[in-house]
């Protein structure tokens, strides 16, 4: 027993001095950048860490937040939930950081954003769609995207209205974000007075859909949607096309990188996929000199880039307006006023959603390029 | 029949063919030394890279007629893959020759995780992928609807088979398949005869990692797509695979591989793609139940 409580000592001990060390490593004010970094998202983890790093040369270059310059720590929960949730601990307890601009996967925001809540630090994610992300009442989580309640009413009203199709297949990969944003969709169609012809989830980290595929087929589908990431997206819509089923393939912004052209073999494949995402922020006025700037580092800010960008602008102009690097202050300060971003004007809601969002199709072309349909 | 019903059938028997190429070298790993080689699914993942390494290096050279490409990628992706599945044995198995069976099971995870970060570190951890090789397909109408089978499909069940055809030969006719049944009946014995078992055990795990160097070709042919993750899911499909059709038995995991697809893809056909891995592990308690040594497997005989 009194080892025990020797050894519990020692550990308290041993916190107090990791504490005391990172606080006095602390002249600059320590932002996460949390994402998958490695892994089959790591392309996502790239656009949020490129756009992140930008921002903060930007800032920096400008004076930093209030006297002090903003530090980023890379955080890499490679989209798996346990993951995610131990890199958050490690930003709050070892890096201390303030604030944090992630996580990608809403499977990974979730969980991770719960050890934010506790820490009392503020969380902005560039890309985390569910719902539930902003539904659980914490005051320092925010979003820089859309929600899929939101994207799921333009991709059902897209598939009735513009294709007119009348059997629809949903395909999900039973993760948080995929299979929540098919259900988004599939409640717009069935508001619409479209019911699915077939609804299935397949699993992550699989490539053969062939069997799917074929049913899929069989069910006579004229519009495939799903909900899901780009490494299955690939894949699926090639088995598609390999097994003669022409049917339009509309997915959600998960699909949102140049890699969906690698996974399904290429653009030959890939030719006709919609997808809806945020307008195209790269045609937004507001952003073009940060834009000329990645694209003079050779690297095109597609995606999420640009999301992660104003992101870490947002929290700087979040600490910033309240005056301090006190999160508890920027939250409360964000939630009362506009940020002018590189996505042009931001307002939150009281919830920490954006008030306006602008989901609009995309459509791939022959050359493996998406553009604003 | 329905054209549904046999496009499922093909969709499965590609699918099972290849669990069942890479079924072989955990069952022949077993069958030898009785371990499971865990690091085996991680051996797949390096030859898909090799696969694609050498496809880029022939490509660059110009070479662009197909039998060529592909002859020379298998050439090349088996022999390196080989060096890998010596280098792993004589890593963690061999001098944990003697140990207790556990030690060879846990440096065996160990080595996968190696392989793995290796991978990771040194290719990078984005998706990778080949371009398409084979374009274009077989049409059949049917009745009402129609099957369609790619080019890539009909070689990669043609490719499989011949695999396995020459491997049977290997293993029934010639001197090395001799000592290989002969250590695997006893090795003790087999060494008194004159036969250098530690080196039988090396050409088995070579034998193993070029079945899988072949399934990777083929997969990636397929698919066109992996990352350093990729042995993961279908190491474990493929270990299923060896244990239903009885591990220890080439015909059996061969047997394995095939049922395992085509059991998925009907499953998924006929009924729901979510509950078509618990489908096919119900199959393999079931299979289990009924005969633990697995469909063509040996009863495990305990030695006084």
């Amino acid at each position: 027993m009194s080892q025990m409580i020797f050894s519990k000592g020692f550990l308290a001990l041993a916190v107090t001095a990791a504490m005391g060390l990172s606080s006095l490593a602390q002249a600059d004010l320590v932002i996460g950048v949390a994402g998958p970094h490695t892994g089959a998202n790591a392309s996502f983890g790239e656009q949020y860490w490129r756009g992140a790093s930008q921002a903060a040369e930007d800032i920096n270059a400008a004076g930093g937040v209030n006297g002090e310059m903003i530090k980023l720590v890379k955080a890499d929960d490679a989209c798996e939930p346990k993951q995610a949730v131990a890199v958050a601990n490690r930003l709050v307890d070892q890096d201390g950081a303030k604030g944090v601009v992630g996580h990608f996967c809403s499977s990974s925001t979730i969980p991770a954003s719960e050890v934010y809540d506790e820490a009392g630090i503020i969380a902005i994610t560039p890309g985390s769609t569910n719902p539930q992300v902003t539904e659980r009442g914490q005051p320092g989580m925010f979003r820089m995207c859309g929600r899929d309640d939101q994207q799921g009413i333009v991709a059902g009203d897209y598939i009735v209205d513009t294709l007119k199709a009348a059997k629809v297949a949903i395909i999900h990969d039973k993760d948080t974000y995929g299979q929540g944003l098919a259900d988004a969709t599939k409640a717009e169609l069935h508001k619409r007075g479209v019911t699915e012809v077939l609804y299935e989830g397949l699993t992550r980290g699989e490539k053969d859909f062939n069997a799917l595929v074929t049913k899929i087929r069989a069910a006579g589908a004229e519009v495939v949607y799903f909900g899901g990431l780009h490494a299955e997206a690939g894949p699926l819509v090639r088995q598609m096309r390999e097994q003669g089923l022409t049917a339009t393939f509309l997915s959600g912004d998960g699909i949102v990188t140049d890699e969906l052209v690698t996974t399904a073999g290429g653009p030959q494949y890939t030719k006709g996929v919609l997808m809806t995402f945020g307008a195209d922020p790269r045609l937004i006025p507001d952003g073009k000199p940060v834009i000329d700037k990645f694209r003079a580092n050779g690297f095109e800010p597609e995606g999420y880039t640009l999301y992660s960008y104003a992101s870490l602008q947002t929290l700087a102009a979040a600490f910033a307006g309240a005056g301090a690097n006190d999160p508890a202050k920027a939250s409360a300060w964000l939630k009362a006023n506009p940020v002018q971003t590189v996505l042009g004007k931001k307002e939150w809601d009281a919830k920490g959603d954006l008030k306006v969002s602008d989901y609009v199709v995309y459509a791939w072309d022959d050359k493996g390029k998406y553009h604003q349909q | 029949m329905d054209g549904i019903f046999l496009q499922q059938m093909i969709n499965g028997l590609t699918l099972g063919a290849v669990y069942g190429l890479i079924a072989i070298g955990y069952t022949m790993v077993y069958g030898i030394i009785g371990m499971i080689n865990f690091a085996h699914g991680e051996v797949y993942m390096i030859s898909a890279y090799l696969a694609a390494i050498s496809l880029a290096v022939l490509a660059y050279f110009g070479l662009e007629s197909f039998p060529l490409l592909i002859l020379g990628t298998l050439l090349f992706t088996i022999c390196i893959t080989g060096v890998y599945g010596w280098v792993i044995e004589r890593v963690a198995y061999k001098p944990l020759r003697n140990s207790t069976r556990l030690a060879p099971l846990i440096s065996a995870i160990g080595m996968s995780l190696v392989l793995q970060n290796y991978v990771q570190i040194s290719q990078g951890a984005r998706q990778q992928g080949v371009p398409t090789l084979l374009e274009g397909a077989f049409k059949l109408n049917i009745g009402e609807g129609f099957v369609q089978l790619t080019y890539t499909k009909v070689f990669i069940l043609i490719a499989a088979f011949v695999g396995m055809a020459l491997l049977t030969y290997v293993i029934q006719y010639t001197k090395l398949g001799r000592m290989c049944r002969a250590t695997q009946q006893d090795r003790k014995m087999a060494s008194i005869l004159g036969i250098n078992t530690d080196r039988v055990i090396s050409y088995v795990f070579v034998i193993g990692a070029a079945m899988a160097a072949l399934a990777g070709v083929l997969i990636t042919m397929n698919y066109g797509t992996f990352d350093f993750y990729a042995g993961f899911i279908i190491g474990i499909k493929a270990f299923t695979a060896a244990v239903l059709g009885g591990i220890g038995s080439l015909p059996g995991a061969m047997l394995g591989g095939l049922i395992l697809g085509v059991a998925e893809a009907q499953f998924s056909g006929m009924v729901n793609t979510d509950y078509k891995d618990v489908f096919s592990f119900s199959l393999l308690v079931l299979i289990l139940i009924f005969r633990p040594q697995g469909l063509l497997g040996r009863p495990h005989v305990a030695k006084v």
